[in-house]
């Protein structure tokens, strides 16, 4: 307990992304060389990623996809390494330019990584550059999950989403802020919403993209059903949803809950890793495939998508980052007992649409609850101004209070 | 009339693996990229890094990859078309007039290759502590989509249908009186073929309760209320088959796990070995301490490893799961015919669950034989041939001798 180790362990490091280019030469080799199946027995994607899908990808992958721009994206922004709890843990932090701006840390998901947020941060921490107002300006944390991206990965139990936010509450203090807000979807949605709950007193406030509004009397009846009485027409929409997901759409979650580390492949198999990460939602594997068909939806382009994969593998973090399954005990839309202002966006292609009665009973300081046009699971990557405008909206309230007080 | 002819023509068969084929395995298993080790000192999350490497280790330095062409081509093999797919088959007929004719199904992650060590036992009873009276003609077939039967390029290739297969193909070898055999999705085969009832099929032998759903779950929650410690242990242990993850996903999506195990045989090899914690951990202790249950060596696991990845099946092999969900629906809806044939069941100790009596007495109201065999667990047949065999001469004996005096 020397004064240097206390020093060490709170020290915040600038951090490079380097790509070995040994690596990405046998990334490409092993593209090369993928051995396929046969194609599936149905015309749809009910059998999982079809076969023209992956070879697409794995076409573009290893003849059209830029390898370089990895690394070159990555340079455009700050990256920071520091370690909480035993764990080197990476993070972009981007200030903004204006004095006056709202911290935020913003928390990805599975099989998503710090990428999916890059085309936010600049509207995020810059407004005034992306047809914005200074007043909305944001000082931009996105840290890396253990096990994800470029973290270091545990090598002991016990980091799960509770675990997190403890970590991010504990990353913020470290970086000074005394006012904060915090933002998630996926696993991020469940990190923000623990932090609602945990209720430190820097955090004033939450927003989510896929809101924890499950009642558990509700929960309990989502996998083998029947769906409660006395549902509204859109409580009894979101819960047909969700029955979906529990009964069609849960394969891959209950093997990485289960099994993780059975999943070989996912660090031996450029293919294997590619479709693995594809198959998370029917809606957001339509968007996918839909861009290797040469149709983007939104900004789900090859490109982007090919950054987040070649990242998870280059990190060789397939498993790792599927460990968090393993470590959760709480469920995925239950209500998790935020007490801070929280606020919500419902995006139309999400794996459920919540409903505001339920938001407004999971959430009671909802400050803010509004259904996008446009938009899946993957909402700040597919639609970077819906969501940039969103969080601009849902803050604003906080912000006002701040300057009046 | 000569497309006829050659759609039931019956064609020998061996197996050719090309040597370019065993040079690319060895290649990918030199070259496999491996995750992290677990965070935990059991199987809890899975399949063993240290068990892995020692697999990846002896598959490379040890396994010698001539033993399936040699093992196979030793036995009669044949293909014959059925319902458009080239189903391929061991076919070994007894010496002894009399035998019986059996057809045995693998399941999965199974083939052929579990069956291969009760062949001697069965054909040539007198060879191996048996008499004459116990011998059996077999047929050994492999699933469509699995081993080197062909892929069926359509759905619908569930085990009802693979049931049908069997019996036109039991016909096509001219057998007019014959038994049937099956653990894992093999039990499912042969369960639908005691319910279709083709003609010459006179009884049935379970190592698995693979029931139509509807009668699964009435035999095993019905009585719940009535049940001992034991039926309420084995009851949990019933639940927690239909909880593991594998199930789930090849169930849903077989194609998206499909690209891990068609380009990596280690992602190949830990799924085929995640299949219950029992083999798992008798797998598992065979390669990393060297102690061997019963016939699963490390040969004969790799074996079938080695032949899963050079028919490039595990895609394939996965859609029997998916099917099963879309079939198992159905017949929850509408019930198929309840199984009037005479039914033999053996309980292995180490099996997923052991069904007590009464589950497989409800699932099968002709029940001719039952009974608790001493050693062996999901894989009956190639964990202990002997007892398997030995099960089977005392299963079906009341069956042969109906026939005799007749």
């Amino acid at each position: 307990m020397t004064s240097t180790e206390a020093v060490a362990g709170t020290e915040i490091r600038p951090f490079t992304v380097e790509i070995d280019q040994a690596a990405l030469d046998d990334l490409r080799q092993r593209i090369q060389a993928t051995r396929w199946p046969e194609k599936e027995t149905v015309d749809d994607q009910t059998q999982g990623v079809p076969l023209a899908t992956m070879k697409e990808l794995i076409r573009y992958w290893g003849s059209e996809y830029d390898f370089g721009r990895l690394e070159a994206r990555l340079g455009e922004v700050p990256h920071f390494i520091t370690e909480i709890d035993g764990i080197d843990i990476h993070f972009i932090h981007v200030r903004s330019p204006e004095d006056n701006a709202l911290p935020i840390i913003i928390t990805h998901g599975w099989p998503g990584s710090f990428i999916e947020m890059l085309n936010v941060i600049g509207p995020l921490s810059d407004p005034t550059a992306h047809g914005g107002d200074a007043e909305d300006a944001f000082d931009v944390v996105v840290p890396s999950m253990p096990g994800y991206g470029f973290s270091g990965k545990p090598t002991t139990t016990g980091w799960d989403p509770v675990h997190i936010a403890r970590a991010w509450i504990a990353l913020m203090k470290r970086l000074g802020y005394t006012r904060y807000v915090a933002q998630g979807g996926d696993w991020g949605a469940q990190i923000t919403d623990v932090m609602g709950a945990e209720a430190p007193p820097e955090l004033i406030g939450i927003h989510s993209n896929m809101p924890g509004t499950v009642q558990p009397d509700v929960s309990k009846t989502l996998a083998a059903g029947p769906a409660p009485e006395g549902l509204s027409e859109d409580e009894r929409r979101a819960w047909d949803q969700l029955h979906v997901v529990y009964t069609k759409g849960i394969g891959y979650a209950d093997e990485m809950s289960l099994r993780p580390q059975t999943l070989y492949g996912l660090a031996d198999s450029p293919a294997a890793l590619a479709a693995w990460m594809l198959d998370h939602d029917a809606k957001s594997l339509e968007d996918i495939a839909a861009g290797f068909d040469g149709h983007p939806a939104g900004n789900l382009t090859p490109d982007e998508v090919l950054d987040n994969i070649t990242m998870t593998w280059v990190t060789n973090t397939g498993i790792s980052s599927g460990r968090l399954y393993w470590e959760n005990t709480l469920g995925f839309f239950d209500v998790k007992g935020a007490t801070v202002p929280a606020a919500v966006s419902v995006f139309p292609r999400e794996l459920y649409q919540a409903p505001r009665s339920w938001t407004e009973q999971a959430y009671p300081n909802l400050i803010y609850f509004n259904e996008v046009d446009e938009g899946n699971h993957f909402a700040a990557w597919q639609e970077p101004e819906i969501f940039t405008n969103e969080l601009r909206a849902a803050f604003r309230p906080l912000r006002d209070e701040r300057r009046s007080s | 009339m000569t497309t006829v002819e050659t759609a039931t023509e019956i064609r020998p068969f061996t197996i050719e693996i090309p040597a370019e084929q065993i040079a690319d395995l060895r290649e990918r298993i030199a070259a496999t990229r491996w995750p992290s080790k677990e965070l935990v000192d059991d199987d809890s999350q899975g399949v063993q890094l240290a068990t892995l490497k020692a697999i990846a280790d002896y598959w490379m330095t040890d396994y010698d990859f001539g033993r399936i062409e040699e093992r196979l081509n030793a036995l009669p093999q044949f293909t014959t078309e059925i319902d458009g797919i080239e189903i391929h088959f061991i076919h070994i007929q007894s010496q002894h007039e009399d035998a019986l004719p059996l057809i045995i199904t693998h399941g999965w992650p199974g083939s052929v290759i579990e069956m291969l060590d009760v062949i001697g036992p069965l054909a040539d009873p007198t060879a191996h502590g048996g008499t004459a009276e116990d011998a059996f003609h077999l047929v050994i077939p492999s699933i469509p989509g699995y081993g080197l039967s062909e892929e069926p390029p359509e759905a619908g290739w569930d085990t009802a249908r693979v049931g049908e297969a069997w019996a036109e193909l039991m016909s096509r070898l001219g057998y007019t009186s014959y038994v049937a055999q099956g653990g894992d999705q093999g039990a499912g085969v042969t369960d639908a073929m005691g319910r279709q009832a083709p003609d010459g099929l006179m009884g049935v032998h379970f190592n698995f309760l693979g029931a139509a759903p509807r009668e699964l779950l009435m035999a095993t929650l019905n009585l719940r209320l009535a049940f001992s410690g034991d039926d309420r242990e084995q009851f949990s242990k019933f639940i927690a088959v239909a909880m593991r993850g594998y199930i789930a996903e090849m169930g849903e999506h077989p194609q998206t796990i499909g690209y891990s195990l068609l380009d990596s045989p280690i992602g190949l090899a830990a799924w085929m070995l995640d299949h219950d914690a029992d083999s798992y951990e008798k797998i598992s202790r065979a390669f990393v301490d060297g102690q061997v249950s019963g016939n699963l060596t490390r040969d004969n696991i790799l074996d079938n490893i080695t032949l899963y990845w050079l028919t490039g099946t595990g895609a394939s092999t996965s859609r029997l799961y998916w099917e099963y969900g879309l079939s198992a629906k159905a017949a929850f809806k509408n019930p198929p015919p309840h199984v009037k044939l005479p039914v033999a069941y053996t309980v292995f100790p180490d099996e997923l669950f052991q069904s007590p009596r009464h589950w497989v007495k409800h699932a099968y109201h002709n029940l001719i034989y039952f009974n608790e065999a001493e050693k062996g667990g999901h894989f009956a047949a190639w964990e202990e041939p002997e007892i398997f065999a030995g099960e089977m001469r005392s299963a079906f004996r009341s069956i042969r001798d109906d026939g005799r005096s007749s």
